[in-house]
């Protein structure tokens, strides 16, 4: 659970399941946001990771 | 018809009470105005997010004037309310710098902080009949 990838996961979800509550009253647009926000970003996460990789941090 | 010089200031009395009731535990501002289901998600997710950044050894930074950035870290762990104070209280979060888990713990600390910075103001918000 404590890889780099793993703790991404945890605080995509946390994270995505705050904004949902946040934004969205009802229950399915809570869900259906909280989907795209998860997955955004987890996408966005290994598209910046793939991008950073080439360079000696 | 229009509210009365005492009722305004009872209705004002009572946002207050209920942004600081918000902040002080995540999603009682919700539960307080009969969120129920907003305030349930809040009550589990913050102070879960927070626990979080603790067990991956995180920090809870200290109100340092001199560093800015740390003072605004401090700021935004204070964010969480109650749980902060408790984690205090039990020697939490004293952040180990040399784990590799630090990074990520301060993240979900303050994060943690910040997103219940934005709750009380949606409660605020709830509370001014804005939502």
């Amino acid at each position: 659970m404590t890889t780099h990838f793993g703790l991404l996961l945890l605080f995509a979800l946390f994270v995505s399941v705050a904004f949902a509550a946040l934004m969205r009253d009802d229950p399915r647009e809570q869900l259906r946001f909280g989907a795209r926000l998860f997955g955004g970003f987890v996408a966005a996460g290994l598209i910046l990771g793939w991008l950073l990789y080439p360079f000696p941090i | 018809m229009r509210a009365t010089a005492a009722e305004r200031v009872q209705t004002t009395t009572n946002t207050y009470l209920i942004c600081a009731g918000a902040w002080l535990l995540p999603g009682a501002g919700h539960l307080w105005q009969g969120r129920y289901e907003k305030g349930l998600i809040f009550l589990i997710t913050l102070p879960l997010m927070f626990a979080c950044g603790l067990w991956l050894e995180g920090r809870l930074f200290p109100f340092e004037p001199s560093q800015p950035l740390v003072a605004l870290a401090a700021i935004a762990d204070i964010g969480i309310g109650l749980p902060y104070f408790v984690a205090k209280a039990l020697g939490a979060g004293v952040g180990r710098v040399v784990s590799v888990t630090y990074e990520y713990g301060n993240a979900f600390v303050i994060v943690a902080g910040l997103l219940n910075m934005l709750v009380v103001l949606d409660a605020y918000d709830v509370a001014q009949g804005r939502k």
